[in-house]
């Protein structure tokens, strides 16, 4: 690890102008992502600006209009926990709750949640190209060990699945992301903040330089009566999804009114379709609509060898996943399958 | 009178205050003054040579001591038997650093020496080299036609090759009424222990070093460092009073003692080296093995046919073999058998033992044929177990020493509940699960190594004791101490155990689930020498009781010697020494198994596994919902420890049939989930109720005290119970290790 300068900012001000003093300067939240990367020269920041003490990205608070805004800076594990969270975003609170080990969830803030990096193999090993570290260098996973590679919205460059199990329900609430940077603050839509590869691979999200996440909105429908999150990984905790499913329902009677499915473990970012969605809406809550559904979802879905499996498993996944939604009293703790 | 007994006992472990509350030091924590810290750098090619080095950026950064490679390192030993360790396989033991050749992807090829341990780290990324690489190999299964036998040599004592083939093994395999074919193949594993590698080396002047090294042999480690720096052995001290695991990573020096005492020579300072996580996926590992099972039986399930041949990694240099392909016909009577164990030689690390070697892979394979062929016989899996028990080794002929499989078995099977077993695959319904029950037997080595033991009373009447063995977290401070007392009529607390010190008397290294019989039969046979001069002693005393008194005729008890006969009269301990001017009475005695006699027996422990699973009938996913495992091990000296010793390889069965393996890239020929985020063993959520019973099994041949060993049998049996109950769920049979759920959609 190299030697790098460390500076305390005391507000989103204060931390922007800081982030723009030094070249290679980097924002410390929890740092549960950064300084794995780090001690594995990953990536080598010789200035760091830790945000951890600006009380503007701690907050959670509830938003005139009924929804909830969260703090870029507020934990993940508080977060799930947190009453409101509970009550009126328990999709929300399932999906942090499936996500990393007690321990790392403890750390974790909000905002680095949504800026973790790929887990792919060969992105962590700097011995080996990688497009996503090195562009240019080549995509050794496409020939080499994909079982936890993406099936949808690959690119010639790049097959990296996004981790996050906690993006996948806000892509799924139709989440707004706020940011302030150097040029003023503005919000992205959840969808729009994630990239898929396409021959920009380094890119994870559509950050501009030097912008901060400030906080997270929730709008105020959170989907409180039929939703679940199912997680299905190679140890029931502490291991990343191979395929994750947020479905969130409003029902009227036995018919949909409203559907967000978003899918994790399979692609760049939190995938959802409005396609499979549209389709949904009006029908009935059963499994054959269901199955109709996921295979409008996995049109296009390509594996890679090892990862084949995903694209079967992602459509019982979903299948199961909406039946779990109608009885959310069916889901059981680390977002496993049903009983 | 009644003697105070403390064997059989569930003691709590002696030192488990002191590991829960971070009081028990390990190697890297040991504080000494003006200490280097050592980073290693591993080699990113698999094969090929170092054409430069180029240390100048490295050497710049404030802080760097020194950066050490096969350009600059100190004089070494020349001959390979210098290297050579307890533990080394037939072959070319590997030289960290001795010239510009790579020869496995992760060799370490230079040590960075600086202040700090960061500073050490960040200068290994400045420096440059440039190599020259060659065509590489490292899949096993492309390269099986390379296999062959293993040569023979000093491990083979222990490792002996599989028995020559019996009767007609391809005739009677063709003509069988009912045959069962199939390949196994397990993946990579490594050892992981939560404690990292690491060394401190205290230099203390005049060619003496004092090392605090993580390690399962403190002897071991101070004879390999001895041997090649050219030292003498009695001026090297390696300490490991504390292991925080071992699994058999730690039975060879690790290339970080090497790099830390190469480091501390070389410059005349104390240094560490500690291993980061993925580095220590650059060292031993168990191999992958391919095994080609051919078994048959008549149509009344008794076997008639054996056939077992594997195919098994090695790296280039040495060659390492487990027992594979010897364990069926230990258990099971056969006319006919066929074993072969072939070593394929790969660009790759020498694999070591790991966990229940050779074992755990085989019964896999083994204990999964055995199913299927109960399948096809329409016979219940443990009958056809039963129908095939054995009271004597098929094998050699011999008798075992002791064998209550059998009760294993039943015992298990009664806990468990097999008589509710559907015999119908893919029958059995909970909810969405799909649920199966399955079976397997297990069966490992029951090894003694020979071991001294200094045995002394000191003046406050207390029991000191010394060898040189580690405890590797398994217990065996608390079940030496146990042994100890008894042996004195004492209380625990009147007993203190030293150990974990090279200069200590002898022990091997604490492997094989061996060091319970071998250091225990060596404190037993001290302390009967301590008790007769005692005894003599105490008869010299002014109008001693015990002048004409047998060793018989006498008692240790409650710190006093008495006469059997009349236990009123009694002389304390103390008193003895305080006769004997204060001085300490003592002994020094080697325990070693009884080779003559035991030439005529078979050694072995057993076990049986039961296990439930539920797989989700849409999803796969696979929960290990309860196992029960019975163990025959001899006699059990701490119920407790032992427990913890059969559960804990029980959740490692479950690791191995489900989640572990290390993933090799064979593009790059290297490894690529080397991180425990990536490297999946199970966690509390993964784990069910587990529930462990000892059989009684009384053992007078084996050795004084007629134990076993517990380290490693819980484990055998789990893979293949596990991988049985899944086909019993689903239907389907993975003949794979580990089993990944979207194997069962």
């Amino acid at each position: 690890m190299n030697n790098f300068e460390y500076r305390r900012a005391s507000d989103t001000k204060d931390a922007i102008n800081l982030i723009h003093q030094q070249e290679k300067s980097k924002f410390l939240a929890g740092g549960t992502n950064l300084i794995d990367l780090w001690k594995y020269n990953i990536t080598n920041p010789t200035s760091l600006v830790d945000i951890n003490h600006i009380a503007e990205l701690s907050e959670i608070k509830a938003l005139p209009d009924g929804g909830v805004r969260l703090g870029a800076g507020f934990k993940n594990a508080d977060t799930a926990y947190h009453p409101i969270i509970e009550q009126q975003y328990p999709l929300l609170s399932k999906a942090i709750l499936a996500g990393a080990s007690a321990q790392i969830r403890n750390m974790a803030s909000n905002g680095g949640n949504l800026l973790q990096r790929t887990r792919c193999y060969y992105f962590y090993d700097p011995e080996v190209p990688c497009n996503k570290r090195v562009p240019g260098s080549g995509c050794p996973a496409k020939l080499g060990y994909n079982r936890i590679h993406a099936i949808l919205g690959t690119s010639e460059q790049c097959i990296a699945v996004f981790p996050s199990d906690m993006c996948i329900a806000l892509a799924a609430l139709d989440a707004l992301v706020n940011v302030e940077g150097p040029e003023g603050k503005r919000t992205i839509n959840f969808a729009d903040f994630h990239r898929l590869p396409d021959d920009r691979p380094d890119l994870d999200n559509t950050l501009k330089p030097g912008e901060l996440i400030i906080s997270i909105d929730l709008p105020e429908k959170g989907f409180t009566t039929n939703y679940s999150y199912l997680k299905l990984r190679d140890r029931h905790s502490y291991a990343f999804a191979l395929v994750s499913v947020a479905t969130a329902m409003e029902l009227d009677g036995d018919t949909i009114k409203d559907i967000r499915i978003a899918l994790g473990g399979v692609a760049h970012k939190p995938w959802r379709s409005k396609e499979a969605e549209d389709f949904l809406i009006g029908k009935n809550a059963s499994a054959e609509n269901f199955s109709t559904a996921a295979d409008l979802i996995l049109k296009d879905a390509k594996g890679f060898g090892h990862n084949d499996f995903k694209i079967k498993l992602a459509k019982k996944a979903i299948i199961r996943n909406g039946l779990m939604a109608l009885n959310p009293d069916t889901q059981l703790p680390g977002a496993k399958p049903s009983a | 009178m009644d003697v105070n007994k403390t064997v059989g006992q569930p003691i709590s472990r002696l030192e488990g205050k002191l590991k829960v509350t971070g009081a028990a030091k390990y190697a890297a924590e040991y504080q000494v003054e003006n200490l280097l810290h050592g980073y290693v750098v591993n080699s990113p090619i698999t094969k090929g040579k170092i054409i430069n080095i180029d240390i100048a950026k490295a050497l710049a950064i404030p802080g760097v001591i020194d950066v050490l490679s096969h350009k600059n390192r100190t004089k070494l030993a020349w001959f390979d038997v210098q290297y050579t360790d307890m533990d080394a396989p037939p072959g070319t033991v590997f030289k960290p650093l001795h010239n510009e050749n790579i020869l496995y992807n992760g060799q370490p090829i230079a040590l960075v020496v600086a202040e700090d341990f960061e500073t050490a780290r960040y200068a290994s990324t400045q420096i440059t080299f440039e190599f020259e690489q060659e065509a590489f190999e490292t899949n096993l299964q492309n390269n099986t036609e390379k296999g062959r036998p293993a040569k023979k040599g000093f491990a083979t004592a222990l490792k002996p090759p599989p028995p020559p083939p019996t009767g007609d093994f391809d005739k009677a395999y063709g003509q069988a009424a009912v045959k069962v074919e199939a390949e196994f193949k397990h993946g990579t594993e490594h050892h992981n222990p939560i404690e990292l590698f690491a060394t401190t080396t205290v230099y203390k002047g005049k060619g003496k070093l004092t090392i605090y090294d993580k390690t399962q042999g403190t002897i071991n480690n101070q004879l390999y460092v001895a041997n090649i720096f050219g030292l003498h052995y009695k001026d090297v001290r390696v300490l490991a009073p504390f292991v925080g695991g071992g699994f058999g990573a730690g039975l060879r020096p690790q290339y970080q003692l090497f790099l830390c005492v190469m480091a501390a020579l070389h410059l005349k300072r104390n240094v560490r080296v500690v291993l980061d996580r993925k580095q220590m996926f650059s060292f031993s590992h168990r191999p992958p093995a391919i095994q080609k099972m051919r078994f048959a039986s008549d149509i009344n399930g008794r076997m008639t046919a054996l056939g077992h041949s594997v195919y098994a990694e090695t790296s280039n240099f040495e060659d390492y073999t487990e027992p594979t392909a010897n364990w069926s016909h230990k258990l099971y009577p056969s006319p006919n058998t066929l074993f072969e164990h072939n070593i394929v030689p790969l660009d790759v690390y020498t694999p070591m033992d790991m966990r229940a070697p050779g074992g755990s892979t085989a019964l896999h394979a083994i204990e999964c044929t055995m199913d299927e062929l109960a399948h096809k016989l329409k016979i219940d899996p443990l009958e056809l177990r039963l129908i095939n028990y054995s009271e004597m080794d098929p094998s050699s002929k011999k008798p075992y020493t002791s064998k209550a499989l059998r009760e294993c078995y039943l015992q298990a099977a009664e806990k468990f509940g097999w008589s509710n077993r559907n015999p119908e695959p893919r029958a059995t319904m909970r909810g969405n699960k799909l649920v199966g029950y399955g079976m397997a037997t297990g069966i490992w080595d029951a090894f003694q190594f020979p071991a001294r033991v200094e045995a002394m009373i000191t003046k406050d009447g207390k029991l000191v004791l010394n060898n040189a063995t580690t405890d590797i977290g398994t217990g065996t401070l608390t079940v030496m101490t146990q042994i100890a007392a008894d042996e004195l009529g004492l209380s625990l607390e009147e007993v203190d155990f030293q150990y974990g010190d090279s200069k200590k008397p002898f022990s091997m290294f604490q492997g094989g689930s061996a060091i319970t019989s071998s250091t225990g039969v060596a404190i037993v046979v001290a302390a009967k020498a301590l008790r007769k001069k005692l005894l003599k002693k105490a008869a010299q005393m002014e109008n001693s009781p015990f002048k004409n008194a047998s060793d018989e005729e006498v008692i240790f008890n409650g710190g006093n010697l008495h006469l059997k006969n009349e236990p009123g009269t009694y002389v304390s301990l103390k008193n003895i020494i305080a006769f004997n001017k204060g001085k300490a009475i003592k002994t020094t005695n080697m325990g070693k198994p009884h080779m003559l006699k035991l030439r005529k027996y078979s050694l072995a422990t057993h076990s049986a596994s039961f296990v439930e699973v539920e797989v989700d009938q849409d999803l796969g996913t696979v929960t290990v919902t309860r196992a029960v495992t019975a163990v025959a091990a001899g006699k059990i000296i701490n119920p407790k420890t032992a427990k913890s010793q059969i559960s804990g390889s029980m959740i490692w069965g479950i690791s191995k049939a489900l989640h572990e393996e290390t993933i090799m890239d064979d593009h790059f020929g290297k490894y690529i989930n080397t991180n425990l985020g990536e490297y999946h063993i199970p966690v509390h959520a993964d784990i069910g109720q587990l529930d462990v019973i000892f059989a009684e099994e009384r053992d007078e041949l084996i050795n004084e005290i007629g134990t076993k060993g517990v380290g490693e049998i819980g484990l055998v049996g789990m893979p293949a119970a596990i991988s049985n109950a899944i086909f019993n769920a689903t239907g389907k049979r993975i003949y794979k290790l580990p089993i990944h759920f979207d194997e069962l959609i």
